[in-house]
């Protein structure tokens, strides 16, 4: 047990805080190096808007937006201040929806995120994974390949265009799924089933293309995986004690192989993640993403800083729960 | 009628790969047989075949291993099969473990290494039996495990957490769950240190002379097949060169390869410099025309680079292929 | 290379068509320096014109035809890409062999950085950088920012590469017979390496030309520089496919698929191929 928690369990931790510590750095550092103040920037945004402001207001906005940046006093200074509003869950408030603080739209914004990617995520990871390795075991079966050709022919697009495709054939050419959003303008946010259906019907094209997506990655890398194992000994063992192929499958091959395919959703979650915010935009569904791109178009600096930290929070936390998960399937890592 | 009757087997590897075909011919014209009761040893060194042939005894035949021509023939008294025909879903249902099984070769790792020991029994028993009272199996698997000296703890323990001397007697405790008629043992004993083979190898022995069955011992190692095994076939470069009983193996081999393996054993008392064979062994994928052992044979002569030994029957089961024995005979 | 190159060809259907669709994807890029239109210039042809034999691509609502916009796109994300493969492998490698080489707590320190890349989520942190570099991020300094980022999945599979090269014999001999270190990393270590490194690049440009597309749609890259990403920024901007002018959609689409499916069929052609069981088989071991 003590091995296990010094091996196992603080390394892990360790490597949550460095993530975290390093990734908020770097929100820190990056607009310090930017050619841009973001300060100048909302002031010449104001001026240019046509209204008059005196100089004096000027004057006075800029000190208001310095402080409200944390851009006062020296850099060690600021970098504290921003840690201490970053735990206190301080992230200031919206520009473009002032005087909102970013934390209630993010707050808004998340169970729609999460809500679409962690069964998008559960989906495609254990369907990519068993037809994985039902393909790798079988591997004359006919549907099977047909699977694989898929695979192989949606894994390399990027997130945007299979969106924008999926959007396009069955938003609009043949229009079964509603165009966007997720819910129709206007609806009363409620609970009830009525309005759950309207959810659940905005949300399948989106949550399908996520999960096609994601089958895909899954599906060749667990083939591949499968096609190692079966010349495993322990396989061709269960095998030579003639135990049946579903057996095989079920108990020798899937459990051992999908402990690579944990480690690699581990290290592919910032990426499926990423993807999930444009996927987002694409049908036009309120979660970060779609937050995302209103902060960019409204420029509203203050938003995309906090999407930013709480991103790679997210992730990050996601990661060590996974890490956490981890030793209940492999008994090798439990019992050190 | 013999338990295993091997009929002029030829097993070849076909693989091709970006256009290179090669073809491997790793067990070619081989016949023996196996009766009820005993131990048959094969020697040989590495990649003579000795596994391949294995594979095709087992009926774990794979691709790119292929039969090419020949039978291996079972008689289990009610059941007769021939490995080269037999449907795999039958093979599995009737013959697999029930009367053939198998204690692998790198047995430290044929475990599962994500599920505990017991479980391994219990999928094993659940396939052949079915396991309609788990107490009573639990009950059984503990006994069985307890009668060849292992502690019953082991069955809660993963793979990982066991000894590879205790893994291997796992591996032989699974294989004698049903009293199969033939268990193959392919180099059991070779990734153990000499004190716990020394212990593997007497379990094997009792296991073999409490149930008379049969046991197929495959390893390199000539010591052990003269502690433990009956009569020994020893391979070279894809065939049997000679075989015998044991006590005639070791004390009048007749073929110069066999001759130079038991010469070159350790014994106690003996000072002589060990002479080693020049060469390597050939290359199954393009063996030596004739013998195969020509070009490392220090009696070579002419005919044995182009006309292959045929095997000749000699008194007291023995029986050798080289042309030295043929032409004496005549 | 030749020998490699042509059994390849002859043995390996994916390998056919990913070397057909990579030589249409570069021949319409170097249509680009015969184009009749400079890029940047609008209202060249008429608006709205749907696929023709005098349009194979149709134009587009900024009166630009889509076959020559697509060229001068297509060689404009391949060269990102291949931008961006150069940097991030300049420091895969660096990383990848100092750590696997020097070990010990150096391998500690690197992995963990790396491993830190690896979880951080990219998109939202160049969105911020894209943001505020906006206006000055040109295609070179987006393909740079890229390079920094793409780096990590290679380096742990360099260090990989270079542990197990090091338990190999002839390391060992090389290290008794008194090589220096660098030197041997560099001579007896790199060109085992250069493989993975190879089909890395190839993943690499799709992330990075993954990556393009989805900050041009954004509008936080130079939208005036023609991408495949920006030629859907354009489209979008002007409602293409409400406006019914599909085809706006349909040319970078088509073109992104057919580049995207080659390097993916390339790579994973190339991997096959220079996969240790792979090459045992070829040996025959």
């Amino acid at each position: 047990m003590r091995k296990f928690v010094l091996n196992y369990l603080v390394p892990r931790i360790a490597q949550y805080i460095l993530v975290i510590f390093l990734g908020v750095t770097l929100t820190f550092i990056i607009p310090r190096l930017s050619p841009n103040d973001p300060v100048e920037r909302q002031v010449s945004q104001l001026m240019m808007s046509g209204s008059h402001v005196s100089p004096e207001a000027i004057i006075a906005m800029r000190e208001a937006l310095t402080e409200m940046y944390g851009l006062s006093g020296s850099v060690w200074e600021q970098y504290l201040a921003f840690w201490g509003r970053l735990l206190r869950g301080d992230l200031g408030p919206s520009l473009s929806s002032f005087p909102t603080p970013v934390i209630q739209l993010l707050a808004t914004a998340m169970p729609w995120t999460f809500g679409l990617l962690i069964p998008a995520i559960l989906i495609s990871w254990i369907v990519g994974n068993v037809l994985g390795a039902i393909a790798g075991y079988y591997e004359n079966n006919r549907a099977i390949q047909i699977v694989d050709i898929l695979s192989q022919a949606i894994r390399p697009i990027p997130y945007y265009i299979v969106a924008l495709v999926m959007l396009a054939v069955f938003a609009y050419w043949i229009p079964i799924f509603p165009f966007s959003g997720a819910y129709p303008p206007g609806t009363r946010v409620e609970f009830s089933w009525s309005f759950a259906w309207t959810v659940l019907r905005h949300s399948i094209l989106p949550l399908l293309s996520l999960i096609l997506l994601g089958v895909g990655g899954w599906f060749v890398g667990m083939k591949s995986l499968t096609s190692n194992i079966i010349s495993e000994d322990y396989v061709v063992y269960a095998e030579v004690t003639g135990l049946p192929k579903k057996r095989i499958l079920s108990q020798y091959i899937i459990p051992n192989a999908m402990l690579p395919q944990i480690t690699g959703l581990a290290l592919q979650l910032g990426l499926i993640f990423s993807g999930a915010l444009i996927m987002e935009v694409v049908f036009g569904y309120p979660g970060m993403g779609t937050l995302t791109f209103q902060a960019v178009m409204a420029n509203d600096y203050t938003l995309i800083m906090g999407i930013t930290l709480l991103s790679i929070i997210g992730v990050a936390t996601a990661v060590l729960i996974l890490d956490l998960i981890y030793p209940l399937f492999d008994p090798r890592v439990r019992h050190q | 009628m013999p338990l295993l009757q091997v009929e002029n087997l030829r097993a070849y590897y076909r693989t091709q790969v970006y256009g290179i075909s090669r073809s491997v011919r790793a067990v070619d014209d081989v016949s023996l047989e196996l009766f009820e009761n005993e131990i048959y040893g094969i020697a040989g060194e590495s990649s003579c075949g000795k596994t391949t042939l294995i594979k095709v005894i087992s009926g774990t035949v794979k691709p790119p291993l292929r039969i090419e021509s020949g039978h291996v023939l079972y008689d289990f008294g009610a059941l007769q099969v021939d490995m080269t025909k037999i449907d795999p879903e039958e093979l599995r249902q009737t013959v697999r473990w029930k009367e053939i099984s198998y204690v692998m070769q790198g047995s430290m790792s044929v475990l599962n290494p994500v599920r505990k020991i017991i479980r391994t029994f219990e999928d094993i028993v659940r396939t052949h039996q079915g396991i309609p009272n788990k107490k009573l199996f639990l009950e059984q698997t503990r006994d069985h495990v307890m009668r060849l000296g292992l502690p019953p703890d082991v069955l809660n323990l993963y793979p990982h957490q066991l000894s590879g001397g205790m893994r291997q007697r796992v591996a032989i405790a699974l294989a004698t769950i049903f009293q199969p008629s033939l268990i193959i043992a392919d180099e059991p004993t070779t990734a153990l240190d000499v004190v716990v083979q020394r212990g593997v190898l007497q379990m094997l022995k009792e296991i073999q002379a409490e149930s008379g069955n049969t046991v197929l011992l495959v390893t390199h190692d000539l010591a052990i097949h003269a502690n433990v095994a009956d009569r020994v076939g020893i391979m070279y470069a894809g065939r049997i060169v000679e075989e015998a009983p044991t006590q005639i193996i070791f004390t009048a081999p007749r073929h110069p390869y066999t001759q130079h393996l038991i010469r070159s054993l350790p014994m106690i008392g003996d000072k002589s410099v060990k002479e080693s064979l020049s060469g390597a062994p050939p290359n199954l994928a393009n063996p030596p025309s004739g013998c195969r052992f020509h070009p490392r044979c220090p009696l070579a002569f002419d005919r044995c680079r182009t006309e292959t030994p045929a095997m000749v029957r000699l008194p007291h089961q023995h029986r050798v292929a080289c042309h030295l024995v043929t032409e004496a005979a005549e | 290379m030749l020998a490699v190159f042509r059994d390849l060809l002859r043995y390996d259907g994916r390998f056919r068509v990913a070397s057909l669709f990579l030589m249409l994807t570069l021949l319409l890029a170097a249509l680009a320096w015969f184009s009749p239109y400079p890029p940047t210039r609008t209202f060249m042809t008429p608006q709205d014109l749907p696929p023709s034999l005098e349009h194979p691509f149709g134009t587009n609502s900024r009166g630009q035809d889509l076959l020559w916009w697509m060229a001068f796109a297509v060689r404009n994300s391949l060269i990102l890409g291949v931008i961006t493969a150069v940097v991030s492998r300049l420091i895969a490698i660096f990383v990848g062999l100092v750590s696997g080489y020097r070990g010990g707590f150096i391998d500690r320190a690197l992995m963990s950085a790396n491993d830190s890349f690896v979880v951080l989520p990219v998109l939202p942190i160049l969105v911020l950088l894209s943001f505020l570099l906006q206006g000055q991020l040109s295609l070179v300094t987006l393909a740079l920012l890229l390079g920094l980022f793409g780096w990590p999945w290679d380096a742990r599979l360099i260090r990989a590469q270079v542990l197990s090269l090091k338990e190999r014999a002839f390391t060992r001999t090389a290290v008794y017979s008194g090589t220096p270190p660098l030197l041997l990393t560099l001579r007896e270590h790199l060109p085992f390496v250069l493989p993975v490194v190879f089909a890395t690049t190839i993943n690499n440009m799709l992330w990075s030309i993954g990556m393009e597309v989805t900050l041009s749609v954004l509008g936080l890259s130079d939208v005036t520089v023609p991408t495949i990403g920006t030629t859907i920024f354009w489209a979008n901007q002007h409602q293409a496919l409400v406006a019914g002018v599909w085809w706006w959609l349909a040319a970078p689409i088509l073109v992104a698929v057919v580049l995207f499916l080659g390097l993916y069929l390339l790579f994973s052609s190339v991997n096959e191929f220079i996969d240790p069981r792979t090459r045992l088989r070829r040996i025959g071991a």
